[in-house]
């Protein structure tokens, strides 16, 4: 016997803004934001790991702020401001983030790399300079099983360098 | 992918609107703030209400204002982060503070509201499963079954509360607002919870918390302490909240509530009564200790083993009396 699932077939439309684009999205009213961005607009940079709140894999940022969008209703995101993945590189290229995960190689399996890379850009914003406890402390909600961590340490602390203008990052 | 089961969805903007659709629904409507808590039971089908309505776009709810008498007014919806980066909450109430920022993950506190937290279901290893794991064993008593797995034979539900302030909440003596069609009511924080795992908290299906109220703490100090496998993350396997009030160097007041033991954080009054009128020497506060650690009945229901989590109570209630002594010399 499988789960009870859900008999309502009839989609929602709501309006909110993906990665700067103002979108129109249908979906069916019982989905988590997760399973909108990935089943209904085709956004599978965010990733499904535990989907209960524990691994911190489906990290997105609303308004500016991190959330899982696992624990998130796409009925609660009308009118907000969302930014995943794929919206992180600019019209001058990859984030400074997403090249020192690269360069310093914080991703191995790099099912965890999109919860990391927002986690880190939502802190940096307010705080381009974090010891590495703050570090510690405000990225413990994403899990890794791969790098040990240390390498996602070492990436945030580089790309701030170049976040705080400091010199260039290799 | 495991997905919610299908509800109706309301979003109102005030706390009167909340109560009238809760009204109109009857007890299959549930309210959700954060989601934190209600979205993972609802996965796994622990709930599944026909109505959600959220606290999303109720402002009133929100907010933390200090009263002229002392007292902090804190709205259930305000998300525990709020708090936690709140200075001076930090400073009047570090107890509280401490407890919030043991729970989960910042992400997850971005999104959980202290309301919830209050509210939060109770656990257990038979029943913090999915569908298909808890059909495998029959269900439970606490949900679809009729057996419970921890003391079978139970007519009573054992799954603990472990809630992070609710302890705490009880030690400084807070009040909690609730409001409904009959009218608003005022309760302690101490009666708010309920020592039955399926029953566990004295508020009604049609009653919305609005405000939460701790009153000036004096000169007295307090402490949370809390014991989990991982420090990074976890729920907790104990959780002792203290509260001390001296007169000279005589405890006047005591208040020791444990969590994470039983389906209601439970106050030490054997404890409390050993310390007051008393210096806080060693062996007052080892006598409080033990006398904490008799009565406790952690069941086979959490993470660790039960035995020595009995032994762990002694321990704690003896370290948040000693951090509480130390911080009097400061
Ligand atoms: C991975 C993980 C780890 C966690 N770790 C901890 C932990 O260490 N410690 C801990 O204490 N908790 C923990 N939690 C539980 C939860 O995240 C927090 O307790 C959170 O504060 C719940 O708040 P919420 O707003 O998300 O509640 P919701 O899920 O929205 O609601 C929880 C319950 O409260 C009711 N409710 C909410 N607000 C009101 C209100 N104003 N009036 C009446 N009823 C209301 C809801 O109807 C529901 O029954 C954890 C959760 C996860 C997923
Ligand atoms: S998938 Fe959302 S926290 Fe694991
Ligand atoms: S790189 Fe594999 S989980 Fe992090």
């Amino acid at each position: 016997m499988t789960t009870p699932q859900a008999t309502v077939r009839r989609k929602v439309q709501r309006t909110f803004t993906v990665n700067g684009d103002v979108e129109e999205v249908s979906f069916l009213p019982h989905k988590t934001l997760l399973e909108v961005l990935r089943e209904d607009m085709h956004l599978t940079g965010t990733k499904h790991g535990c989907e209960l709140g524990e691994c911190g894999t489906c990290t997105v940022l609303m308004n500016g702020e991190p959330v899982l969008s696992c624990l998130v209703l796409g009925l609660a995101c009308e009118g907000a401001d969302i930014e995943t993945v794929e919206g992180m590189a600019g019209p001058d290229g990859p984030h400074p983030l997403q090249k020192t995960f690269a360069s310093i190689g914080a991703a191995q399996c790099g099912y965890c790399t999109p919860g990391f890379l927002l986690t880190a850009k939502a802190l940096v914003e307010w705080n381009s300079n974090p010891d590495r406890e703050t570090l510690k402390e405000e990225l413990s909600g994403v899990l890794c099983r791969c790098t040990g961590y240390l390498q996602i340490f070492q990436a945030v602390e580089e790309a701030c360098v170049e976040i705080r203008g400091e010199g260039e990052t290799k | 992918m495991m997905r919610l089961p299908a509800f109706a969805y309301h979003a109102p903007n005030s706390a009167r609107e909340v109560v009238e659709i809760l009204a109109g629904e009857g007890p299959s409507a549930s309210i959700v703030a954060g989601g934190t808590d209600l979205f993972p039971n609802m996965k796994r089908r622990h709930q599944t209400p026909k109505t959600l309505v959220s606290l999303q776009d109720v402002d009133e709810l929100r907010g933390v204002s200090w009263q002229s008498d002392g007292s902090l007014r804190i709205g259930p919806g305000e998300i525990l982060r709020a708090l936690e980066r709140d200075a001076d909450i930090g400073n009047r109430l570090p107890a509280l503070v401490a407890a919030v920022r043991s729970i989960s993950t910042p992400v997850l506190r971005n999104m959980g509201t202290i309301g919830g937290n209050l509210c939060l279901d109770t656990r257990c290893n038979y029943y913090n499963q999915n569908y298909e794991w808890r059909r495998a064993i029959n269900f439970c008593l606490k949900c679809d079954g009729d057996t419970c797995w921890v003391a079978p034979g139970s007519k009573v539900c054992w799954a603990v509360n472990s809630s992070d302030t609710a302890p705490v909440m009880m030690a400084l003596g807070a009040k909690l607002r609730l409001i409904s069609p009959r009218g608003t009511r005022e309760v302690d924080a101490q009666d708010f919870f309920q020592n039955d795992g399926i029953d566990y908290l004295a508020k009604k299906p049609d009653e919305l918390l609005t405000d939460i109220e701790i009153p000036d703490q004096g000169k007295s100090r307090s402490v949370y302490l809390k014991l989990r496998r991982r420090d990074a993350f976890d729920f907790p396997v104990l959780g002792v909240a203290a509260r001390i009030e001296l007169d000279g160097e005589v405890v006047k007041n005591a208040d020791i509530v444990i969590n994470a033991v039983s389906p209601a954080p439970t106050r030490a009054n054997a404890s409390e009564k050993a310390l007051i009128g008393k210096k806080m020497s060693d062996d007052v506060l080892a006598e409080a200790a033990l006398l904490a650690y008799k009565p406790s009945k952690p069941l086979d229901n959490t993470d660790f083993e039960y035995a020595w989590r009995k032994k762990m109570v002694k321990v704690y209630v003896r370290r948040a009396l000693e951090h509480i002594r130390s911080s009097f010399l400061i």
